[in-house]
């Protein structure tokens, strides 16, 4: 304990320093104004700025894309609930009730909760990762293909359950992005799959154009008939205060947000999106007044937007200690700190304690500096959401454009972000829901990897994911959820969702 | 004889359910020329082959369990011309990006969307559509280094 926080002063000298700290301080700026803007969420911002990195020393490279990751998760949760514009995949939860306070007049309290939620799971994600990174890195260390495909797979039917709408239609939109992430050149055998005799395809499709497509060029496609712009709420710093009863029906599904989120951002493979998702389905069952989510319900701010900060922070853990990237951000982030000849993985805590522990105290610098600008500074930053929609939606098509070309320099983005945008648009139109897609097309090269693995180690058994108690026990809690899902559609009895009137939402 | 045109309208699940079978019958078609491998070792089609299976049937249960669904003909495109004319655009500009440089091509592509689609004051047209193309190429080609297309004069 005593030699962690001794490495702790060291870090706190490291992010201290006053160069780091406005790097920090800009990383989190930047961060927050790309997560309100729809369409560019926290991988479009980073792969923008990754290039301007090359140039810094890797520990302000990391402060400050870092600082641009989880101040994208606070600035995320302002347009969701102002405008039911999610600014990443991981605040659409945070729109159905943090949208519908708003229009219950209560917009000051939801973006109060959220911040001090997001304070508060950043915060403890961050103890987390200093304390419990070796400890549960070698849990995650014990996983083998079986289980990370029965990880993968409950993942998918978790969120098949727990999302709004139809089961079969969410799982439909799963296995589309499975299908999606097929494109490329196969990793085990080198086949270019679905190329179609595009050489960029060989690389597969990457997730900035499509998420940027999906949650982006579809939103604004869907608000182009609108008369005006979309109303924004601009609330007053004393609207901020969130009452006790609200702050008291905050303090456990922030609780609960925080652990499930680490939890679930520490799995390799795993995304923060799902832990929102998650979150909000716990907070729903256990709540005593379920019919409350969807018409505003504080916990539904609460749970989701710790959750999604809490897994933000806990994706570090695999990727500092492991080198493993837990999603597409990590991935990125990765490939900053390799530009510099550093490999993250088991010796990066030794071999540069400088860089780890100095990333660790800025993160808890960078989780107060977003409190303390994000609060006052809030009715500022909605300045940005008033500038008239006819002003607004041109220049975040043209800083999509720029976005997905930018990653690689490749127009084929640009066109798979067009394509992506219209078939998003059409399936809003016909009431899917799209994060599944994004999710899909992240996890189907580790699914894909996996599922092989494990059947060349049993050479073609599939009973080898029930003689593994691990994953058992994770696919008979997948089975379960699929069964009670599917129980509606074959019995006449409504289940929990249709109860709760979340079959009607459409985040 | 009303309710049976009633029953045969189609509805938004069931075309959206066909169609997502469709696309299962398409990858699975275009599936056919990578090796599936067997159960010890699966080859490059086996996982595309089992998604795509998987699809199929998700696609064939929404379209059979969509008869309670919205009918097409009730749901409402008002946005449908404008959203087309917004991908269109975008699309010419995509095809022009690297040809005529990010500056000339993201330039002409907010006087499309200010001055034709959104009718606002030229003046405004003007200064925002140049405003946002050169300060854009500014901060992120020269200060932050990130390539971006060059026209045929270097613009």
């Amino acid at each position: 304990m005593a030699e962690t926080l001794q490495n702790l002063l060291l870090g706190f000298q490291v992010a201290l320093d006053l160069k780091v700290l406005g790097y920090a301080f800009a990383g989190c700026i930047i961060g927050t104004l790309v997560g309100m803007m729809p369409g560019l969420g926290p991988l479009a911002g980073i792969s923008l700025l990754l290039p301007a990195t090359f140039g810094l020393n890797p520990i302000i490279a990391m402060v400050l894309l870092g600082g641009v990751y989880y101040g994208a998760m606070y600035g995320g949760s302002t347009t969701s609930i102002l405008m039911r514009i999610p600014g990443e995949a991981a605040s659409v939860m945070t729109c159905v009730d943090g949208y519908a306070m708003t229009q219950n007049g209560r917009a000051g309290a939801a973006l109060a909760i959220a911040a001090i939620g997001s304070f508060v799971a950043g915060t403890l994600g961050v103890v987390g990762l200093m304390l419990l990174a070796p400890t549960l890195a070698a849990f995650a260390l014990r996983f083998g293909p079986p289980e990370y495909t029965a990880l993968l797979l409950m993942g998918f039917f978790i969120l098949a359950y727990m999302s709004g709408g139809s089961m079969l239609k969410t799982l439909a939109m799963a296995a589309f992005g499975l299908l999606l992430g097929m494109i490329g050149i196969d990793a085990m055998s080198g086949y270019t799959r679905f190329s179609f005799g595009i050489v960029e395809l060989g690389d597969g499709v990457g997730i900035v154009p499509v998420a940027v497509g999906l949650f982006g060029i579809s939103e604004i496609l869907l608000t182009a008939g609108q008369a005006g712009s979309p109303p924004v709420q601009r609330p007053k710093f004393r609207e901020l205060m969130p009452s006790r009863a609200e702050l008291r029906d905050s303090v456990a599904p922030i609780a609960r947000g925080s652990l499930l989120g680490f939890l679930i951002g520490i799995i390799p493979g795993s995304a923060h999106v799902i832990s929102s998702f998650v979150s909000y389905g716990i907070e729903r069952r256990l709540s005593k007044h379920p019919e409350r989510f969807g018409k505003g319900a504080i916990e539904g701010v609460a749970g989701p937007e710790s959750a999604n900060n809490s897994a933000a922070t806990g994706a570090f853990v695999p990727m500092l200690a492991l080198g493993i990237p837990t999603g597409p951000v990590t991935a990125v982030m990765i490939a900053a700190v390799m530009v510099h000849g550093i490999a993250p993985g088991p010796m990066l805590i030794q071999q540069q304690p400088e860089l780890f522990w100095g990333f660790v105290a800025s993160m808890y610098v960078g989780n107060t500096v977003l409190l303390i600008l994000n609060l006052p500074l809030v009715g500022l930053f909605v300045n940005l959401l008033r500038i008239p929609y006819s002003y607004l939606y041109p220049a975040i098509l043209c800083f999509c454009i720029l976005g997905c070309y930018s990653v690689a320099n490749s127009v084929v983005d640009v066109w798979i972000m067009l394509i992506m945008g219209g078939i998003g648009y059409g399936l809003r139109k016909f009431g899917y829901d799209l994060a599944p897609v994004a999710l899909g097309l992240v996890l189907a090269p580790m699914l894909e990897l996996s599922l092989r693995q494990s059947l060349a180690m049993s050479a073609g058994d599939y009973s080898i994911f029930v003689q593994r108690p691990i994953a058992a026990t994770m696919l008979a809690l997948g089975a379960i959820l699929l069964v009670l899902g599917l129980k509606p559609l074959v019995s006449k009895g409504a289940d929990w969702r249709s109860k709760v009137g979340l079959d009607d939402q459409k985040p | 004889m009303a309710r049976d045109s009633e029953r045969l309208r189609l509805r938004n699940d069931q075309l959206s359910g066909l169609m997502l079978f469709a696309l299962a019958l398409f990858a699975g078609w275009q599936n056919r020329t990578y090796p599936i491998g067997s159960l010890q070792e699966p080859g490059p089609g086996y996982t595309p082959l089992l998604i795509a299976v998987f699809l199929a049937i998700l696609g064939l249960a929404i379209a059979f369990g969509g008869r309670r669904s919205q009918p097409l003909g009730e749901t409402r495109w008002p946005e449908a011309r404008r959203a087309f004319m917004i991908l269109a655009a975008c699309a010419v500009a995509t095809y022009a990006l690297e040809p005529l440089g990010y500056r000339i091509t993201i330039t002409a592509l907010l006087v499309f969307f200010l001055g034709v689609l959104e009718r606002r004051p030229p003046l405004h047209v003007v200064t925002v559509a140049l405003g946002f193309s050169l300060l854009s190429f500014y901060f992120i080609a020269t200060l932050l280094r990130v390539p971006l297309p060059r026209g045929p004069f270097g613009w």
